[in-house]
């Protein structure tokens, strides 16, 4: 069998998963039937593990819920092998730290507080959004916002805020970056708002000196950061640990004094 | 909620901390007599019977004030110029005023003396049967608890649906009651409680939560009332007094009988950034109609756990557990409407943690003996380790049964993970119900030993409460600056500063004029809801 070394230990190529001895494959699942629990019932969930590739599955549990709904635990071998040369790992251009580790690096880089100014700007009056990067208690699952961060000092401008407003809360806040929300866009009015956003930033800034920009929202097209003068791009699902990991990254890159970058090095 | 006191608190420390409470409070409660909101006043034009919205979406009860507020202003409150504009026959009601007002073609003044008083008592006679409604349901909710009765066991199970579809959480709500739930909550779309309307009808898109709506109300109401029926156990149904809109959704709620309202006199300042001049005067009116519509009140105390430490924090609980007690009753709730919060988050990873936990809930429980303390589940040491995550929620189970809670939010394994499915919240209800019949009565048996680990841990807690009390108290910032509102700028809570002429709806709210009529208020101030 052909391996691979990665550092001191020496794995091979295809693996099984390890119930308790190598080779097994075993493996557990637990899934809901939307049928009553008979000996049907059972079949139906023995036949799903078998097509899921458990061979032999060993049903353990069936519990009905109610009257229309049976809970299975299954199990099993699974016939499937691994093939570790094949798993392609996607990397972020920056490492995801904890918020001890934002506000440690934070600390040390800068010696004082960034400074994050959040907005919608246009007409957009959703700051579900912005809110759910800001807010200290973050929505849905995603994380506490940037305001939980001790290092990190929020401005959240809320919503409908005009450039040349936004653009002087963050001179007179002396922001390291500015992060606006595009949620809800008709006729690419997301990019309209984005790009007049980001030249009215160079125009009122120094050439090197404009605060970092990052926008988010649903429709911007990765990879679109040039084309709209803005430093990073952030789509749907992003936490807010994710924003913060990024500023970290971002004021890394831009040297240890300062953390302001110039539109054309990116 | 009959345990006998087991932690030998000092009843002059006690004392202390509630009489610190009120002087915190008293000072916020007089801002809050003197200002009106937007919210307040379009919820009073509710209770008078003004419901619907434009093709837009828009509510009625919004153009109105809208239009009032800038042709006279709200100094004087919306009813008296809005029933002097029927009375000179602007419109026939309420509906087509609102309708005409939104076109811009009603002239509003502020009638005088005579005028005036026959507006406002037009105004009074109005509201009347709104008020007349919610003592209805009141009494309505009394009926039928008697018919059907309350749970058997304490505390009551507390579940939560949220699929974004009115028509899709009636049958989870109905199954979730036949699985063993006693009280079903509706969790609010993300967002709506920055929404400065509150939209209309059934609704059938919602972010990771159902919009709060009169017609969703009255839809679950009425499927709860089957399923009660059915079950031979009333089933009550909570949605959110909170946001920008929180007085109307109160107001929503007792016309439509929902039966608890989750309603914290700070989290909206705190969590979502809210102005808190706003907030108080909002949670005032909110709760005045909690207490006429005998609504129970759920607090947030567990929101402050998630984002501070839960140890070094602790006392940060109590004292707003305190103060949301003292802002309760001055409103008029009593103590049996008081669903004062807390949770088990405390991490597992400290020595000790349960035992902690047993010491913080049983001070929440000896400090508030006859309020329904509703006890909430881990969170933020939840992982997606679920099966980790399932015996934390047993260990949570145990502490609610050990330290008599009364209104257990049933903690889900996948929490933090996805929303939960169909197994996993018969999972969570096997979870409760194995505790409850293994340990339930275990209460009666467990007495932590005198000066031990949990009495010494509570004695603590509360006096680092009094001493934060004490602090907020004196917090002198500029002269006649609020002390409360100085220590909420300041970040005493939750790490978050939040200065009194800053957040969310700041623009919504109005000092009230001398002369000022808010009809509802006086009906409800009157207080004959018994």
């Amino acid at each position: 069998m052909n391996t691979r070394d990665t550092g001191s230990k020496i794995l091979p190529d295809i693996i099984r998963p390890y119930g308790d001895t190598t080779g097994d494959g075993m493996v557990q699942v637990s899934f809901t039937l939307p049928i009553p629990h008979d000996k049907r019932a059972e079949g139906a969930a023995l036949q799903l593990a078998a097509k899921m590739g458990l061979a032999p599955a060993l049903l353990v549990h069936a519990k009905a819920m109610g009257s229309d709904f049976t809970f299975f635990i299954v199990y099993g071998s699974v016939s499937h092998l691994v093939d570790l040369r094949e798993v392609v790992v996607i990397e972020r251009e920056f490492a995801m730290l904890s918020a001890k580790d934002v506000n440690a690096a934070i600390k040390k880089r800068l010696r004082r507080k960034l400074v994050v100014v959040g907005a919608c700007i246009g007409s957009d009056a959703h700051t579900v959004g912005i809110d759910a990067i800001l807010n200290i208690k973050g929505f849905a699952g995603g994380g506490k916002g940037l305001e939980y961060y001790s290092e990190i000092r929020v401005v959240n401008c809320g919503a409908q805020v005009p450039v040349p407003e936004l653009v002087a809360r963050a001179r007179a806040e002396k922001a390291d970056a500015v992060l606006v929300s595009q949620v809800v866009t008709q006729k690419d009015r997301h990019i309209h708002n984005t790009m007049t956003m980001s030249a009215a930033f160079r125009e009122a800034y120094p050439a090197g000196k404009v605060p970092l920009l990052v926008v988010g929202g649903p429709r911007f097209e990765q990879g679109s950061e040039d084309a709209l003068g803005v430093d990073r791009i952030f789509g749907k699902g992003t936490t807010p640990g994710e924003v913060a990991s990024y500023l970290v990254h971002a004021m890394t890159q831009a040297g240890a004094q300062t953390m302001t970058t110039t539109k054309e090095q990116s | 909620m009959s345990t006998k006191a087991k932690l030998e608190l000092d009843p002059a420390v006690i004392r202390t901390a509630r009489s610190l409470a009120r002087k915190a409070g008293a000072p916020v409660v007089k801002i809050a007599k003197t200002h009106t909101t937007v919210s307040v006043e379009r919820a009073v034009l509710r209770l008078a019977g003004l419901s619907g919205a434009d093709h837009e979406g828009a509510p009625w009860v919004n153009h109105l004030v809208d239009a009032v507020r800038g042709e006279v202003g709200l100094e004087l409150g919306v009813t008296t110029p809005v029933f002097d504009a029927l009375r000179r026959g602007e419109a026939p009601d309420l509906l087509t005023l609102a309708q005409k007002s939104a076109a811009g073609s009603v002239s509003f003044h502020l009638p005088q003396g005579r005028e005036a008083h026959a507006a406002q008592s037009l105004a009074l006679r109005s509201v009347k049967p709104g008020i007349a409604r919610i003592d209805k349901n009141r009494a309505t909710r009394d009926r039928l608890m008697k018919r059907h009765g309350d749970p058997k066991q304490r505390p009551w199970i507390y579940l939560i649906v949220a699929t974004g579809d009115i028509y899709e959480d009636i049958p989870q709500a109905q199954t979730a009651a036949r699985e063993g739930a006693d009280i079903i909550a509706v969790i609010r779309s993300t967002g709506q409680s920055l929404l400065d309307f509150v939209p209309e009808g059934a609704t059938r898109e919602g972010y990771a939560g159902t919009y709060a709506t009169q017609e969703n109300f009255r839809l679950m109401r009425a499927a709860l009332d089957d399923v009660s029926k059915e079950l031979g156990r009333y089933i009550r149904l909570v949605n959110y007094a909170s946001g920008l809109c929180m007085p109307e959704i109160a107001a929503l709620a007792g016309l439509e009988r929902l039966d608890m309202m989750l309603n914290d006199s700070m989290y909206g300042i705190l969590f979502r950034d809210i102005n808190p001049i706003r907030t108080f005067v909002d949670q005032r009116f909110s709760r005045q109609i909690h207490a006429r519509a005998g609504i129970i009140i759920n607090t947030g105390e567990d929101n402050y756990l998630t984002t501070a430490d839960a140890v070094d924090a602790a006392h940060t609980v109590t004292v707003s557990q305190l103060m949301n007690e003292y802002f309760a009753k001055e409103a008029g709730l009593q103590d049996w409407q008081l669903g004062l919060g807390h949770a088990f988050e405390i991490s597992p990873e400290i020595p000790d943690s349960f035992r902690m936990e047993l010491a913080q809930a049983l001070l929440a429980r000896q400090l508030f003996p006859k309020a329904p303390l509703k006890w909430m589940p881990p969170t933020k040491h939840m992982t997606g380790d679920v099966f980790r995550g399932y015996l934390l929620d047993g260990f949570f189970n145990l502490a609610g049964v050990m330290t008599s809670q009364d209104i257990l939010l049933v903690g889900m394994m996948t929490e933090a993970v996805v929303t939960p499915f169909l197994s996993d919240r018969d999972l969570a209800l096997q979870n409760v119900r194995y505790v409850l019949n293994a340990a339930g009565g275990l209460t009666e048996d467990f007495h932590p030993p005198r000066d031990g680990f949990i009495q010494n841990r509570a004695r603590q807690v509360l006096s680092e409460a009094v001493d934060l009390l004490e602090k907020i108290v004196n917090d002198k910032g500029e002269p006649g600056s609020v002390p409360l509102l100085q220590a909420i700028s300041d970040g005493t809570f939750g790490l978050m500063k939040r200065p009194a002429h800053a957040g969310k709806g700041l623009d919504g709210v109005v000092k009230c004029a001398p002369g000022y009529d808010n009809p509802a208020s006086t009906l409800l101030e009157a207080g004959t809801g018994k």
